[in-house]
């Protein structure tokens, strides 16, 4: 089979892009997608033409390294999976294929199909984790967690960090991967502590980075490889209202050794 | 304070705005409908209705203040997000992109957009009752005599202006795009609030979808029972009292052309 | 010669680590920050470690090459984490594991080094827990635990089978936590090129920006590598397209042993090579070999048929004919190794004949196919997502691959190679799992070294470091080793030859699957070095990479990575070649097991079955750095044991 692809090249986060068109070498319809792509970028070096920049590396649909919107979807034309495990059976010869990055604001392009997602780093580091020191934790079997609560937060955690969410939402919001975050670690005993100072944190950051808000749309579910649910937003939001409602802590009497 | 500017500068807190101002819309238009449907009853029902609120100015003027706030601030909030959300995806998808949402969650904005317009319209046809754009003449003059007292006669206003068959047009087309709101945005609420889960969300959903269309039967019966004839006869006479030009277009066209809708904001 | 001092405490096995720790070095709290530690990698050695020395009060500096310290490979790993907890009151103890990873490791693992993993890791489970990883639990609210990689006890804590991904995302959550608290600075999309070495011992590292193609400087007092394992040098395998052995070895080239490179593990259970254009191998859990009967026809005439037209008489189960009392479930190696005997006969399926069914008729038969669905439903599925066959109703085809490397830089019991400063982590080190890796294992190495070891061992090199005495980024060593890497970088761009660097890769893979893959002689590693010889020569005139230096160029990325892996490549062959024996995952054809053994007679081993030659290769190879295409010269630790007696490795 062959198919006909429609690329968006971009030289840098400045200069202007454009769609190219190239026609594919003859594929297997049991190659991946990246693989096609290995391909092509492998004939047009031949060629004397520079290769397409795209972003990838476990290809097992675990690293989250990999985007594309393919044809208007995020991970291309199959849900529940990431783009590194779309093969090329899903299309038809003589198709044309069209492939764009990733775009959000808060995802600035870097070259070609591979966009900076390093937004989800800092809303991160904003408050997405437990304060805990290594050695000091207690016996793990000292906190136990309702099966249920941890099934839950397993749900939320495996989230990759892939960025479909955004691509998907047309306000390019942040809400799913930021709800899997609070999601996961609020469910948990070990996570309450820091409840609610995590989610102010992780939202503030959000927000500074740029990422439009949910309009309920539910692109984000609909696209996500780990098919993580909405109802981790409606958990976020409530997370955060309680949050708010709370307010700052009281400031600390100070006090000297 | 801190909490209101706090909620105001983030993208959740505009949400939640968003959501409780819905909701308490949501909950005028159904008071707002139960008011109108005495359009159904004798005119003197709906007449002594509006008299009632009327007479209780303070009453009034606070509900009309605070719905007006709530309209601004869903309004303000539906602004400054979609502003945000414009600018959160600076370079468009040439192929579309929002893979699996509905288009009655994509097109809020338009649907809200038209929503207002309408709420204008209605405002300067029933409340300020402009004779400019009702397409009958001066309500003003339409009066009538309940219990010893003259009192605007609000059922032959509804009777004649709905007889207008591009304002029942009008009126059913805003109110089809309010369908298309409330559908997406009643659920919406209860997400943004975080009242859900699993087991809800498809219970929310549902109520979301009964309420939207009660609401829209609802409102539709008014201009679609006044266009089947219901008080034309008393219409006329109210007409002939107030000496107004017959309306530019009979019943019977306005049906041919197709249904009519209801309103809001009947009482003056 | 280099000095390979193992440093292992004395005393009993049992108490060494605790001795040791007592008797090291500490540093005083006011001057930890002071010392300036870069580490390379953060998968779950670099992160967990990144994130311990910065809560200890050491300035931390993490580069990673991927976009986010989140994505590196550790996340990959499916079935779980071994630990001592014993909460399944089977039996298990710190010893038990300590024995088993050391007779897995088939003795060719060091013994304090393993001991310490088995104490630290109940430490980890607790550390994780604590962090948030969700790990699977029963119904009171305890953890579970499975029994994995057919060991006898439960002792494996697992998440789904994403066990690798939550853990390395509490240990990236450890991280994030101290980027925010400026204990770590981050620096992704930063490709460590070389090592700096000053007066002998490692004080910095060049770095190129994948983004940018800048080149920077970064000095040091320790350097740290947890930059994983080496498997892609066979081209296909199951690791990350990126994962790659750049930065251990380019410290190699300034003077760091590698250690044992030859022990790389071959998992049997993967989804075969569908073409010329396949990049990646996909495992499918080992579980399935629990239900599923391995085969191929017995005639080669009969491969190209439909396997449901094949009758049961012209079909050869061989692993149940040759190993009758393990049957399909015979280890790692064997089961792997007998896949290429019957494909070499030319009795493999699929269309490129390198495969063969795993069938799974007689169990659903049996059992039901709801039954089989509910254990193997989410295999059955990648499985008919890669391939586009249904498993229920056509055998599946499996192959082995490759997907771990016990090899790595030699290091000390204290982590730290033979480059004062240079110390070396999780799958990077050669040091915990001898010749063979046992399943669960490297989630818990990675994990303890990051942790608990390396937080408690660099002391006792920084103690002899005076503080904020490093030596600065401008000095001659950095010029030279900048120099260095710029040199490196303009060449490849310079050649504009005819040949891509995936070309290079290719070739490379293919020597290394036929030479030094599951089964290797002598003639064919000779062959094979000569053949990679070749290959590198052919790379320093050939290659061609395409755009430019300065920018984000993925073919320049991957040309320099297939240049160091070619050389790899050569001391691997190197390393078997002088490893005359078998032993773990190294299977030297020269030396099996046959019915001339007593151990065969007495049914300890099977014939085929590895053969050690204690007397003669109980050491750690550590090989030396002497010149490229240069004999690089052997160092050798010897292995001695206390407390274990090397045996016959059987499980019979």
């Amino acid at each position: 089979m062959k198919v006909k692809l429609k690329v968006w090249r971009q030289k840098n986060r400045t200069s202007a892009g454009e769609f190219k068109t190239y026609e594919s070498p003859e594929l297997n319809p049991n190659m991946s997608f990246l693989e096609m792509l290995d391909v092509l970028n492998e004939q047009l070096a031949v060629r004397g033409e520079e290769p397409v920049a795209f972003d990838h590396d476990c290809r097992e649909g675990i690293c989250g390294t990999c985007s594309l919107v393919i044809d208007g979807k995020p991970h291309g034309p199959h849900r529940g999976v990431a783009t590194c495990q779309t093969y090329m059976r899903s299309f038809k010869d003589g198709d044309e294929v069209v492939i764009e990055p990733f775009r959000a604001a808060a995802f600035p392009l870097v070259k070609d199909l591979v966009v900076d997602r390093q937004a989800f780093d800092r809303i991160q580091q904003a408050g997405g984790y437990i304060s805990v020191r290594t050695g000091s934790a207690p016996d793990a079997n000292s906190i136990p967690v309702p099966k249920e609560d941890s099934d839950l937060a397993m749900d939320a955690a495996q989230c990759i960090g892939c960025g479909a969410c955004v691509a998907a939402c047309k306000n390019a919001s942040a809400m799913l991967f930021v709800a899997a975050k609070v999601g996961h670690l609020g469910l948990l005993p070990q996570g309450q502590p820091e409840r609610y100072k995590r989610v102010k944190a992780m939202v503030e950051q959000m927000d500074t980075e740029g990422f439009g808000a949910c309009t309920v749309t539910g692109s984000c579910e609909a696209v996500c490889p780990k098919s993580i649910s909405l109802d981790f937003i409606a958990r976020l939001n409530r997370d955060y209202a309680v949050a708010l409602l709370k307010g700052d802590p009281k400031k600390a009497a100070s006090g000297g050794a | 304070m801190n909490l209101l500017l706090r909620l105001w500068r983030s993208s959740l807190g505009k949400k939640y705005v968003m959501a409780l101002t819905g909701a308490a819309l949501v909950v005028f238009l159904v008071g707002h409908l139960v008011g109108n449907l005495q359009v159904f009853g004798a005119p003197d029902l709906i007449n002594q209705y509006a008299h009632f609120l009327k007479s209780k100015p303070l009453l009034l003027w606070g509900a009309r203040l605070g719905l007006l706030a709530t309209v601004g601030l869903h309004i303000a909030a539906a602004f400054t997000l979609l502003s945000l959300n414009r600018s959160a995806r600076p370079v468009a998808y040439a192929t579309g992109g929002a893979y699996a949402a509905t288009s009655r969650s994509r097109y809020m904005a338009v649907s809200g957009s038209v929503i207002l317009a309408f709420i204008v319209y209605h405002l300067l046809h029933f409340t300020a009752l402009n004779p400019a754009v009702n397409g009958v003449g001066d309500f003003t003059k339409l009066t009538t005599d309940l219990h010893g007292e003259t009192v605007p006669d609000v059922y032959a206003m509804m009777i004649l202006g709905f007889n207008v068959w591009w304002v029942a047009a009008f009126y059913l087309i805003a109110q089809a795009l309010l369908f298309m709101h409330l559908s997406h945005g009643l659920a919406a609420m209860f997400q943004s609030l975080g009242l859900r889960n699993h087991v809800w969300w498809p219970r929310v959903q549902l109520l979301a979808r009964v309420v939207s269309v009660a609401l829209f039967l609802g409102y539709a019966s008014i201009p679609l029972g006044i266009l089947a004839g219901i008080g034309s006869r008393y219409a006329a006479d109210a007409r002939a009292r107030a000496h107004l030009a017959a309306a530019p277009s009979s019943a019977a066209t306005v049906l041919a052309v197709g249904p009519a809708s209801a309103g809001k904001e009947v009482v003056r | 010669m280099a000095t390979l001092k193992s440093n292992i405490p004395s005393g009993p096995l049992a108490t060494k680590w605790e001795n040791h720790k007592f008797s090291s070095k500490l540093i005083n709290p006011a001057n930890k920050r002071k010392y300036k530690i870069v580490v390379v990698g953060a998968g779950l050695a670099g992160a967990s470690a990144s994130a311990t020395l910065a809560e200890l009060g050491y300035e931390v500096h993490n580069f990673v090459f991927h976009d986010s310290p989140r994505r590196a490979h550790s996340i990959a790993a499916q079935g779980g984490i071994n630990a001592a907890k014993n909460y399944q009151n089977d039996g298990d103890s710190v010893h038990r594991l300590f024995y088993d990873t050391i007779k897995g490791g088939d003795f060719r693992a060091r013994e304090a080094n393993v001991h310490r993993l088995a104490e630290v890791s109940v430490n980890i489970i607790d550390q994780c827990a604590a962090q948030g990883v969700p790990f699977a639990r029963e119904y009171g609210g305890l953890l579970d635990n499975r029994s994995f990689g057919g060991a006898q006890v439960s002792r494996t804590f697992y998440a789904r089978g994403q066990t690798g991904q939550q853990l390395l995302l509490g240990a990236y959550s450890a991280l994030n936590k101290m980027i925010a608290a400026g204990g770590v600075k981050s620096y992704t999309h930063s490709e460590m090129l070389d090592l700096v070495v000053v007066d002998g011992q490692a004080k910095g590292i060049i770095v190129r920006n994948l983004q940018t193609g800048e080149i920077t400087r970064h000095n040091a007092d320790a350097v740290v590598l947890a930059t994983g394992g080496y498997g892609n040098v066979f081209n296909l395998s199951t690791y990350a397209r990126g994962a790659n052995v750049t930065a251990p070895w380019r410290a190699y080239k300034r003077g760091a042993c590698f250690g044992n490179p030859c022990y790389t593990q071959i998992h049997p259970t993967c989804i075969p090579v569908s073409g010329d254009y396949q990049s990646k191998l996909t495992l499918m859990s080992e579980s399935l070999r629990n239900d599923g009967r391995i085969w191929v026809p017995k005639r080669k005439e009969d491969c190209g048929k439909e396997p449901s037209s094949i009758p049961e008489d012209a079909r050869d189960y061989y692993l149940e004919r040759m190993y009758p009392g393990f049957g399909n479930l015979a280890p790692r190696d064997i089961a792997s190794r007998a896949a290429k005997y019957v494909c070499d006969e030319g009795r493999g399926v699929g269309p490129t004949g390198l495969g063969v069914y795993l069938d799974f008729s007689a169990s659903i038969k049996r059992l039901g196919e709801d039954k089989v669905r509910e254990r193997y439903g989410n295999l059955f599925d990648i499985y008919h997502e890669i391939t586009n066959e249904n498993a229920y109703q056509t055998p599946m085809r499996i192959f082995p691959a490759v997907h771990y490397t016990m090899g790595g830089l030699w290091v000390d019991y204290n982590l730290m190679s033979n480059v004062p400063g240079l110390f070396v982590l999780g799958e990077a080190n050669f040091s915990d799992h001898g010749a063979n890796r046992l399943g669960a294992s490297a989630l818990m190495q990675g994990l303890a070294d990051g942790y608990f070891v390396l937080p408690a061992t660099i002391a006792t090199y920084l103690a002899g470091v005076k503080p904020d005495q490093r030596p600065k980024a401008e000095s001659a060593a950095f010029n030279e080793a900048e120099q260095s890497v710029r040199g490196g970088v303009q060449k490849m761009m310079s050649l504009k030859g005819k040949r891509t660097p995936g070309h290079f890769h290719k070739e490379l893979g293919k020597i290394m699957w036929e030479y030094c893959g599951m089964a290797r002689n002598q003639a064919g590693l000779e062959k094979a070095i000569q053949l990679l010889g070749s290959l590198r020569e052919e790379y320093a005139k050939n290659l061609h990479v395409m755009g430019e230096s300065n920018d984000w160029n993925q073919s320049l990325e991957q040309a320099g990575r297939v240049g160091d892996f070619i050389e790899l490549g050569e001391l691997m062959c190197r390393d078997a070649l002088m490893r005359e024996e078998s032993c773990g995952g190294h299977f030297r054809e020269e030396y099996q097991y046959t019915t001339a053994d007593q151990e065969v007679r007495d049914n300890i081993v099977n014939p085929g079955d590895v053969k050690r030659r204690d007397d003669k290769f109980a050491f750690v190879a550590a090989w030396e750095y002497t010149g490229t295409g240069k004999t690089p010269t052997l160092n050798q630790e010897p292995l001695v044991y206390e407390e274990v007696k090397m045996s016959t490795r059987s499980y019979k």
